[in-house]
């Protein structure tokens, strides 16, 4: 294997080499490049690694939690004070991938991975760029991934939610762990027993996690019962033509996201 | 290429090692020092054959990066048994038939051995929780799940210092 493997003290001083170097990859984990590497993927030439202590930290302010984009799921899981995510944290992999995942290598995980990223997107998340700590809404970065020069994520940036108001499912073939064929998070705060501002994503949907507007918008002030739900899930894939692939096809995710959208929302009722 | 001198303790010995760039960890127990106990599966982190502890957790070494090993601790199948006997989850593991072709039993060993240095009392959800990492085509699982209960209950994870 020929690559070369470069470490930096911070992850800017990385983000920088990686701006200017497209046969550059930064790596967290490795659970991403080191399997192109394994497999002799051609793309890229080398790998950079950062040690900054940054990237590993998890900040808890009030409602403001700021979690490193080196952070792994195990540590995630350990971590008291961000039980909402620890369903999320837990669905990736079994316990060796979870000691090595992290959370910025779910980020630009490829189809149909990226279920902790789907959970972020849900609780609209932002991310802290290395370079020059330039802030950006996950979204974005989700949909700009791809292009050059590649971001190097220094780390997430979100507000808890609501107590009971996050919710999150993935739904796979293989039991106890599979690949998602389906992943749903979705974050239900509630005024007067009324949804305000809920936030649907979807993982496997799409190339990447995607929100779901048409959902968001049919929930809006309504109540989490049976009745009050039926617009949003009427309108599960309104927008959304999900990918055909070894796990599904686009035929069935399309058949089945309302099925999982409407147990989610009730669920999160009960 | 560039070599890297990396130096960790294998199974509680000294190792120094020079590592090329990209070399994953697995080939270097493999073809550097010949510890041929974890097994190269996929070379994806799909199968789990090639799980060793690193620092006492479980980790795919055919996705770790050997020159981030310096310093750690890692440990293998190979360095399982000791004082001449094998540890109780391979004596488990061998009375209870819970190996047919053998390539995963490192594996499944070494995430085996993880969750009882940490829970000596597993449940049965335990046990499978602890393994789904890892894939067996041969057994069906259930012999493996048994096998590392029995484990437990002679004590495999009380053994470990």
């Amino acid at each position: 294997m020929s690559v070369s493997v470069k470490t930096f003290d911070t992850a800017a001083e990385a983000a920088q080499v990686l701006s200017n170097d497209r046969a550059a990859r930064f790596m967290g984990g490795g659970t991403w490049i080191m399997r192109a590497v394994n497999e002799g993927n051609q793309s890229f030439s080398s790998v950079l690694l950062a040690r900054d202590p940054v990237l590993r930290q998890v900040q808890v302010q009030g409602d403001r939690v700021v979690i490193g984009a080196g952070v792994t799921m195990a540590q995630i899981l350990g971590h008291g004070e961000l039980a909402f995510l620890h369903r999320a944290a837990k669905s990736v992999g079994g316990p060796a991938i979870r000691n090595m995942a992290t959370v910025g290598g779910n980020l630009f995980a490829w189809h149909p991975y990226g279920d902790l990223a789907t959970a972020l997107l849900a609780l609209d998340a932002t991310v802290t760029l290395a370079s020059g700590n330039q802030q950006q809404a996950l979204a974005d970065l989700l949909r700009d991934r791809e292009r050059e020069p590649r971001p190097v994520v220094l780390s997430v940036t979100l507000t808890r939610p609501q107590q009971g108001a996050f919710r999150f499912r993935k739904v796979s073939r293989v039991k106890p762990k599979g690949i998602s064929l389906l992943t749903i998070a979705a974050n239900l705060p509630q005024a007067s027993e009324r949804i305000s501002g809920a936030r649907i994503a979807y993982g496997s949907m799409a190339d990447t996690p995607v929100r779901v507007p048409a959902v968001e918008q049919a929930l809006e002030g309504k109540t989490l019962d049976e009745a009050g739900i039926a617009q949003a899930v009427a309108a599960a894939t309104n927008g959304i033509e999900p990918p055909t692939d070894a796990i599904a096809s686009s035929w069935y995710r399309k058949e089945v996201a309302p099925v999982h959208l409407k147990r989610l929302l009730l669920e999160a009722a009960s | 290429m560039t070599k890297k001198p990396v130096q960790f303790k294998l199974n509680g010995a000294d190792k120094a090692v020079f590592v090329d760039d990209g070399q994953n960890l697995l080939d270097v127990l493999r073809r550097g020092i010949g510890d041929l106990s974890p097994k190269y599966g996929c070379g994806q982190g799909t199968c789990g054959a090639c799980t060793v502890l690193v620092d006492g957790e479980p980790h795919l070494s055919c996705l770790v990066l050997a020159e981030t090993m310096e310093g750690r601790q890692i440990s293998t199948t190979g360095g399982l048994a000791r004082d001449g006997g094998l540890d109780p989850l391979q004596d488990a593991f061998m009375d209870g038939f819970a190996a047919q072709c053998g390539f995963c039993t490192p594996g499944m060993l070494m995430a085996a051995k993880a969750l009882l240095d940490r829970n000596p009392n597993p449940s049965r959800d335990d046990v499978i929780e602890a393994i789904s990492g890892n894939i067996c085509r041969c057994t069906g699982y259930e012999p493996i799940i048994n096998a590392i209960l029995d484990a437990a209950q002679r004590g495999s994870g009380q053994r470990t210092a």
